[in-house]
């Protein structure tokens, strides 16, 4: 007979295994705030016990690698002694219930992440997912998670560089929040979270710590039920300003000297920072509750520990320096408080007033977590092989270039970026709107280039396969910039872990990442699982999302958009191939034909590489005027969007191809890029040497785009009439009634 | 010529400015801490930067009039100084009674982040001298409460004063009248909502608010070689 009933365990999200294996380990009974303090740490989200064992098949070292997945952050060394910090992280379930304040946190806790670790965060870019928006919960969602992030990121003061957004049924009960951050800092100057040194305080900085957010972490690894929408009071209350002057503080105190180890609260709070510290040193860590600070009276011990305020930080200071940093942070007004000390009995201690509340090993939280290989058959796969029927669509297809041109998914997101502060610190050499962010260090002649991406129709269609064509797509984004990938960070989204089909989705995923990831040379160096995403029995699409880094040498970018007149038009990588099966995945199926079938597009990733290398070399030797990778909606999407830049420079396309003309115009095959240029002749070299295909298909002319194949005319459109349904959509969208 | 760009609590366009001013412009810049009750006595010009200064809190501005450095900034301007306020900068120099009017949210009630064309409206200024009448360059404006409100009469004395800095020609917040950025009646103290300091160099994808920079420093007698 336990302590605790069936329904107190469940309520926990604990199996009565689960329950047994803390009795064995205490040897012992837990107590309430012990029983808290494991569910938290043996929660999905803060343990990964599904996917841990799948993660392990991620490469994950490289030359550049210096901090790979268990810390805060990943690190990557970008020469001249200096360091980035990055990594994805969700908040999707929080983001559901309030979008405002879900979000704006997502951005705050993945912000901590970095300058934990001593880096200054430079950049932030988000990759969202909605339902539709022609019902009118999903568009509040939509508004309330983008002002979140303007609210959170342009207070704080970090430029939103870009990200995607991207529509799908699956998505109604369900969106997707997940925010990528940035930090750059000196080698020398990186901070881990570890409470070493036997005898030194422990030390809790930042906001003071209310009811809000207990249990948020059990609650993200659960499923949505009616219920849920009750659960607001578990979403936490962001506040930028105070984040702002946590980084300040921290990143000043930790140039005194100081700090021996530093840990953000985030998820599960002070359990998970003590519990986490302790456990990465081999040490114990004993703290009194009574000297935390509290926004709130007669908190339990079970609350404190429990809470996930924001914006604050647990550190580690030498002994008998306390003071050097207790000045720092009254210098920017914050609480800096002693609540504990390491100990060297590898024990969390938590004691209320001098009584002790819990008492357990840190290894049992943060290392012993139960770890499952759940059963996987079959990745889940709602729809058919076979494609419908194609009907004749050669006399519509410029109807069709203006639907998808109109689409959620493919027009401008100008109406979301633009809310975003993506100047702020002068370092943005590209922004929002191109094929990837560009951020320079002023200390250094480098720039990092990072693009975000995920494709979930492709990952449901084959998980493996959409998946592979996921990292192909990131790395394409960066080379087309001119950046060599370096490192990656995923997030992986997907639905109940228990369902042997949905867990084959994700193993399926992950293996898919891993093969590519190895194959392009960037290997993960953190990311994070979002699990459970499913409302009512419904679950999402899988949804990984990439985000990967690339560097560069700082220089003026190249532009996505035509520039000059008479141009030659080469597609770099060819016309790519594709049959009905391989178009099911498309946005061409979505939006025009409203299906989804078949296969992803295919990819010969030794191909795909080389289009980099001859890309990165074209880019560097500047011997093109512009570059623009293909990607959803295809050639034709592709083409319109070149043409949408300030100088109104469109193109005439002569194709020659026996491809069936929505293939060829909206297949979505990998490894082609548009390249403009006044050089085909090196262009075509330089392919040669690379050993991929380089087609001319055209010129750039003013004001007109024209795509002609073996003298039929399949579109001809004045630009502006193109670029107003494109610009104009998203906000007719959103203001339909 | 030296700069002070004032921090506060929440500043976050303080090193761009320092940057801009002494990588860009060729100056030199010191950071002043608002609790300072003094400036330094070398100063030539003060800036107060964007951000959102202690949070803005009730209102943008709102806090940082009471902060100690202003008694400081408002002496300074009283005595000649020149003082710039770029965005929450503006927003400040507002609420502390330095310059005449209001900023509001935008009208579109989202923030707005985007490069805008602006006309040049005077050069009988420090701050313009170095550009022409009627010149249109281009800035980034990036803020939520940028909308300029004023009573009739405040602004048809702006107008007849020649106090109006700059207007926007592709009004992004609601502005009254376009105003994009204003001067005091002393012409030493001067508001704008968008950022020269992010389009000083090319990487940042425009020069033109060097523009602003250069006019100052000519202003103190100290021109870049």
């Amino acid at each position: 007979m336990s302590a605790f009933s069936d329904e107190i365990i469940a309520v926990h999200q604990l199996t009565g295994g689960e329950y047994q294996k803390i009795v064995s380990l205490l040897g012992r009974e837990p107590t309430y705030t012990e029983l808290g303090i494991f569910s938290v740490m043996w929660s999905e989200h803060c343990s990964y016990k599904s996917s841990r064992l799948h993660l392990k098949k991620l490469p994950t070292r490289g030359k550049l690698v210096l901090q790979g997945p268990g810390e805060n952050a990943g690190i990557i060394d970008i020469g001249d002694d200096y360091a980035i910090a990055f990594k994805i992280e969700s908040h999707n379930h929080p983001s559901f219930i309030e979008p405002f304040q879900g979000a704006a946190t997502g951005v705050g806790g993945i912000l901590r992440d970095i300058f934990t670790m001593g880096a200054r965060p430079i950049a932030v870019m988000d990759a969202l997912r909605f339902g539709p928006l022609d019902v009118p919960r999903n568009r509040r969602i939509l508004e309330g998670v983008v002002s979140g992030i303007s609210h959170y990121g342009n207070c704080f003061g970090v430029p939103t560089v870009g990200g995607e957004c991207v529509f799908e049924p699956c998505y109604n009960g369900n969106p997707l929040v997940n925010v990528f951050a940035l930090g750059i800092f000196k080698k020398d100057e990186i901070f881990y979270g570890k409470a070493e040194g036997i005898g030194n305080p422990v030390i809790y900085v930042g906001a003071k710590t209310g009811r809000d957010g207990i249990h948020g972490a059990t609650m993200a690894s659960g499923e949505f039920t009616e219920e849920s929408k009750q659960k607001r009071p578990n979403v936490q209350v962001g506040d930028p300003f105070m984040e702002k002057l946590l980084l300040e503080a921290c990143l000043e105190a930790m140039k005194t000297g100081a700090i021996v180890g530093i840990q953000d609260m985030g998820a599960a709070g002070l359990t998970c920072s003590t519990c986490e510290m302790g456990s990465r040193a081999g040490t114990g860590v004993e703290i009194d509750l009574k000297l935390v600070p509290q926004r709130e009276v007669g908190m339990t011990p079970y609350e404190i520990m429990l809470s996930e305020s924001q914006e604050r930080m647990l550190l580690v200071a030498e002994k008998g320096r306390e003071d050097e940093v207790f000045q720092v942070f009254r210098k920017w007004g914050l609480d800096a408080v002693t609540v504990g000390v390491v100990t060297g009995d590898g024990i969390l201690r938590v004691k209320n007033h001098g009584k002790v509340v819990a008492e357990i090993p840190n290894r049992d939280l943060a290392d012993e977590a139960p770890l499952y290989d759940r059963p996987h058959t079959k990745p889940y796969r709602p729809a058919p092989y076979e494609a419908p029927p194609l009907p004749d669509r050669t006399g519509h297809l410029k109807t069709d270039l203006i639907a998808l041109l109109s689409s959620a998914d493919i027009c401008s997101k100008r109406w979301i970026w633009e809310q975003y502060d993506y100047t702020v610190r002068t370092n943005t050499v590209a922004g929002p709107g191109t094929d990837a962010a560009i951020i320079r260090i002023k200390e250094t002649g480098t720039s990092i280039a990072m693009s975000l991406d995920g494709n979930a129709r492709f990952c449901l269609l084959n998980p493996r396969e959409g998946s592979k064509l996921i990292v192909a797509e990131c790395c394409r984004n960066l080379s087309t910039v001119g950046a060599l990938p370096v490192a990656a960070t995923n997030n992986l989204n997907f639905g109940n872990p228990e369902r042997p089909e949905i867990m084959a989705q994700l193993v399926e995923s992950i293996e898919g990442i891993a093969e590519a990831c190895a194959f392009f040379e960037t290997p993960i160096t953190g990311g994070n699982v979002s699990l459970y995403n499913e409302t009512l029995g419904e679950g999402i699409f899988p949804s990984p999302v990439m985000g990967i880094v690339g560097l560069l040498k700082t220089a003026q970018p190249l532009p996505m958009h035509f520039q000059n007149s008479g141009r030659t038009i080469i597609l770099l990588g060819g016309l790519g191939r594709c049959d009905a099966i391989r178009f099911g995945g498309t946005q061409y199926a979505k939006v025009i034909m409203k299906g989804l079938w078949g296969l992803p597009p295919a990819l010969d990733m030794d191909y795909e590489k080389r289009v980099h290398a001859a890309i990165r070399q074209i880019v560097a030797e500047g011997t093109a005027e512009s570059a623009h990778d293909v990607s959803d909606g295809g050639l034709a999407v592709a083409l319109a969007e070149c043409c949408f830049g300030p100088l109104n420079t469109g193109a005439s396309i002569d194709l020659d191809s026996e491809l069936r003309p929505e293939f060829l115009l909206f297949h979505e095959g990998p490894s082609r890029i548009l390249v403009s240029t006044a050089d085909p002749e090196r262009i075509f070299h330089i392919a040669a040497e690379k050993g991929v295909q380089a087609v001319s298909i055209g010129v750039t002319l003013k004001g007109r785009l024209r795509i002609t194949n073996r003298s039929m005319t399949w579109v001809d459109s004045e630009l502006t009439a193109l670029r107003e349904c494109w610009q104009a959509s998203l906000e007719h969208l959103l203001h339909q009634s | 010529m030296r700069f002070g760009v004032v921090v506060f609590p929440g500043s976050n366009c303080d090193h761009d400015a320092w940057y801009a001013i002494t990588h860009n412009a060729g100056q030199q810049a010191e950071f002043i801490w608002h609790d300072s009750l003094d400036l330094p006595s070398h100063l030539d010009a003060v800036i107060l930067p964007g951000g959102f200064s202690y949070g803005d809190y009730l209102r943008c501005g709102a806090i940082a009039r009471f902060s100690p450095v202003m008694s400081a900034v408002k002496r300074f301007a009283a005595e000649g100084g020149l003082v710039l306020g770029i965005c929450n900068g503006f927003q400040v120099l507002v609420e502390a009674g330095l310059l005449p009017g209001a900023l509001v949210r935008n009208k579109g009630l989202k923030f707005a982040c985007r490069s805008t064309p602006l006309r040049i409206e005077t050069t009988r200024s420090p701050f313009t001298s170095e550009g022409s009448k009627g010149q249109v360059i281009h800035l980034p404006v990036a803020h939520g409460e940028g909308c300029y409100v004023a009573d009739e009469r405040t602004l048809d004395r702006l107008e007849a004063e020649d106090r109006i800095l700059f207007r926007y020609l592709d009004n992004p917040n609601g502005s009254m009248r376009d105003i994009a950025g204003i001067l005091n009646e002393g012409r030493n103290v001067m508001g704008m909502m968008p950022h020269p300091e992010r389009a000083t160099e090319p990487l940042m994808g425009c020069t033109d608010g060097l523009v602003v920079l250069q006019s100052v420093a000519q202003f103190a007698g100290c021109v870049a070689s």
